[in-house]
């Protein structure tokens, strides 16, 4: 959960205040420095065990051939990470984990920001509204996956029977390979209520006399929309944007539980993601070593995707005041 | 948010980010701001058509949120068989369900071992990260700026990385099998919450607590007596999302408990692995009604939790989209 969170907070640690103390540079008073050091050794000495020595530990065991039922390590040297190259259902995974992020994060950013503006606008109603958009959001994945285990049933799925009054055929969702990554996609966007409280908070706080004076200029609805709120709430964008596609990244839990779960069964391909394929070869082939490679490649590619998105996103994001 | 004020105000801003950021539905309209210029086409009669369409959208929207939790109220009340057929209304309401549900899976000891968990998780994760945020907020000391920048770096670490090392930490330990592994790195803090917790503090005034040290109290006592009771409402969010992520985590559970018993297992689990015993397709006994049955009552105390805790909730959700 905390890695959906990973963002542009860093910016915190530079506030001015933050500034105004480093360069005043009075000298630290050793038994206030020592308490503060004691309140925060929790976090050091878990980031020592969890975090740092985890990583050291993740990367050392990368480049070896583990071997859990001794627990000893063969030196590997690259191998792992050739294996990556090698292996297919890398580059499947990877693939239908890329494909499902580009289909889910747009959609989850357009969906949040519809119903976002539909409750900007709804006075007081509103509450009740984002009550129940949350809901979903408090369902637990289990329960949201056996829901629509069902509700996609090509055949009496209500999804489909719900197309039918329209005369469209539904497809068989969680059947036919196409299909299987918009089923997700779907379950997704019925949880899409965090993004969309996000966007609620930045579109209140859009000041409304830009509204009203855009409104006296003549502006219409669009114009209002695409010359006021989109700058305005630019910088919500950009955070949604960033650690929706990180969450894409690590997409596991319905996928698992609609696919993967049952072992004794044939899955396929089209629903094997990257943390279900990692899941597989450290937690049911316990290929330690492989799957600590393919951990580091998943590292590298969401770092580069933020990097990307950062430097693309700060040419669109307006900044109140200006920028820091 | 008048009816929090404990909860909001003491939040203090990020600075160059606006104000507010609670994403409150229901705020009134500032009763300062000018009138509207009425006599102009869309004037009052348009706003109150508009106004009337929004919540037409929004009601009809709901009904595509809450069918799905309709559609499991039904789903668990069906007989064997009935419950593929996705109607909205049982043919015969099977009440026994809901008896029966609890001899056909270990569903009580499911759900005595996530409350269990959660419980630990919660309680520890949120005063680990009360003190290590309150370390961070009031005392001053060498490297507090750069070791702040780490704590926010790990949120950018995707879980995948320390996955296998922290999986060996725990096995090395002997805790495989046990709850330990499902909180035990709680109990060093997490990033977002101490993030969220430091926030909070640095909108306490200071003053309060020289006057204390003044008075002889020592910091551990400032802590317990004036900074915690303080901080109740942060707590709170922390308790609640904590609460949240360990009730829905499945990947853990599939980590650790996976090997031993059902009635070992959490409710996340044990759904899953309801999932595959009434599965129509895994040769299963396609008594899928328990599957609902127990779905319901898991998500069940999530509702409750929202309930209880909305304004926390929606608090906590804002905070994220304010460190963007």
């Amino acid at each position: 959960m905390t890695q959906l969170r990973a963002d542009a907070a860093p910016a915190v640690a530079r506030t001015p205040r933050a500034a105004r103390r480093r360069r005043a540079k009075v000298p630290y008073n050793k038994r206030e420095a020592l308490t503060g050091y004691l309140f925060i050794s929790p976090w050091i000495i878990g980031f020592l065990v969890f975090t740092a020595g985890a990583m050291i530990y993740s990367l050392v065991i990368s480049f070896s051939h583990y071997n859990l039922a001794t627990n000893t390590a063969r030196p590997a040297g690259f191998d792992n990470y050739a294996q990556l190259f090698t292996d297919p259902r890398v580059a499947t995974s990877l693939g239908n984990t890329l494909f499902y992020a580009v289909l889910a994060v747009p959609l989850e950013i357009l969906v949040a920001l519809g119903l976002a503006s539909l409750l900007n606008q709804a006075g007081r109603g509103a509450g009740f509204f984002r009550t129940v958009y949350y809901l979903p959001k408090m369902t637990p994945a289990v329960a949201t996956a056996a829901v629509f285990f069902l509700l996609l049933n090509g055949n009496t799925g209500a999804v489909n029977q719900f197309l039918r009054i329209f005369g469209i055929e539904g497809p068989q969702w969680l059947v036919d390979p196409t299909w299987i990554k918009p089923s997700i996609v779907l379950m997704t966007l019925w949880g899409v209520s965090g993004t969309m409280v996000i966007f609620l908070a930045a579109l209140k706080n859009v000041p409304r006399e830009l509204y009203e004076v855009a409104e006296l200029d003549g502006a219409g609805v669009w114009q209002r929309f695409r010359n006021i709120t989109l700058p305005m709430i630019s910088s919500a964008i950009f955070f949604n944007v960033i650690v929706l596609s990180i969450a894409a990244f690590q997409v596991f839990d319905q996928a698992y539980l609609l696919f993967w779960r049952d072992q004794s069964n044939a899955s396929p391909e089209a629903s094997l993601f990257y943390a279900i394929y990692l899941f597989q070869q450290a937690f049911r082939q316990f290929n330690f070593g492989f799957a600590a490679a393919m951990a580091w490649l998943l590292f590298v590619i969401i770092m580069l995707i933020t990097a990307i998105q950062m430097k693309f996103g700060n040419r669109f994001v307006y900044y109140e005041g200006g920028k820091d | 948010m008048a009816s929090t004020g404990t909860a909001s105000t003491p939040v203090r801003q990020v600075p160059g980010l606006p104000e507010d950021a609670t994403g409150q539905g229901d705020r009134p309209i500032d009763p300062n701001r000018p009138p509207l210029d009425e006599s102009r086409p869309g004037g009052r009669t348009g706003r109150r058509i508009r106004r009337g369409v929004v919540i037409a959208a929004l009601i009809v929207i709901s009904f595509v949120f809450l069918y799905p939790f309709a559609w499991l109220l039904a789903a668990s009340l069906k007989g064997r068989g009935q419950v593929f057929d996705n109607s909205l209304w049982p043919t015969e309401f099977h009440w026994d369900n809901y008896v029966k549900v609890f001899d056909e899976l270990p569903l009580a000891s499911w759900m005595m071992n996530s409350i269990g968990i959660a419980v630990l998780a919660a309680v520890s994760v949120a005063v680990s990260s009360s003190l290590v945020a309150w370390g961070f907020a009031h005392f001053r000391f060498p490297l507090r700026g750069p070791l702040f920048g780490l704590v926010l770096a790990t949120m950018m670490l995707p879980g995948a990385v320390t996955m296998i090392p922290i999986y060996l930490i725990w096995k090395e330990l002997g805790f495989l099998g046990t709850w330990v592994p499902l909180f035990g790195a709680n109990l060093f803090g997490s990033a977002f919450y101490i993030f969220l917790q430091r926030q909070f503090y640095l909108g306490l005034p200071r003053e309060l607590f020289e006057a204390a040290r003044i008075d002889g109290a020592n910091q551990w006592r400032t802590y317990w007596r004036i900074v915690f009771p303080l901080s109740l409402p942060s707590f709170i969010i922390v308790l609640l999302f904590e609460f949240q992520a360990s009730w829905n985590n499945l990947q853990a559970a599939l980590i650790y408990l996976n090997a031993g018993s059902p009635e070992d297992f959490t409710a996340p689990l044990g759904i899953a692995y309801a999932m595959t015993k009434y599965s129509p397709t895994a040769g299963g006994q396609g008594d899928y009604q328990y599957v609902m049955v127990a779905s319901l009552l898991v998500t069940l105390p999530m509702l409750a939790l929202f309930a209880f805790g909305q304004r926390y909730f929606i608090e906590g959700v804002a905070t994220q989209g304010r460190k963007g």
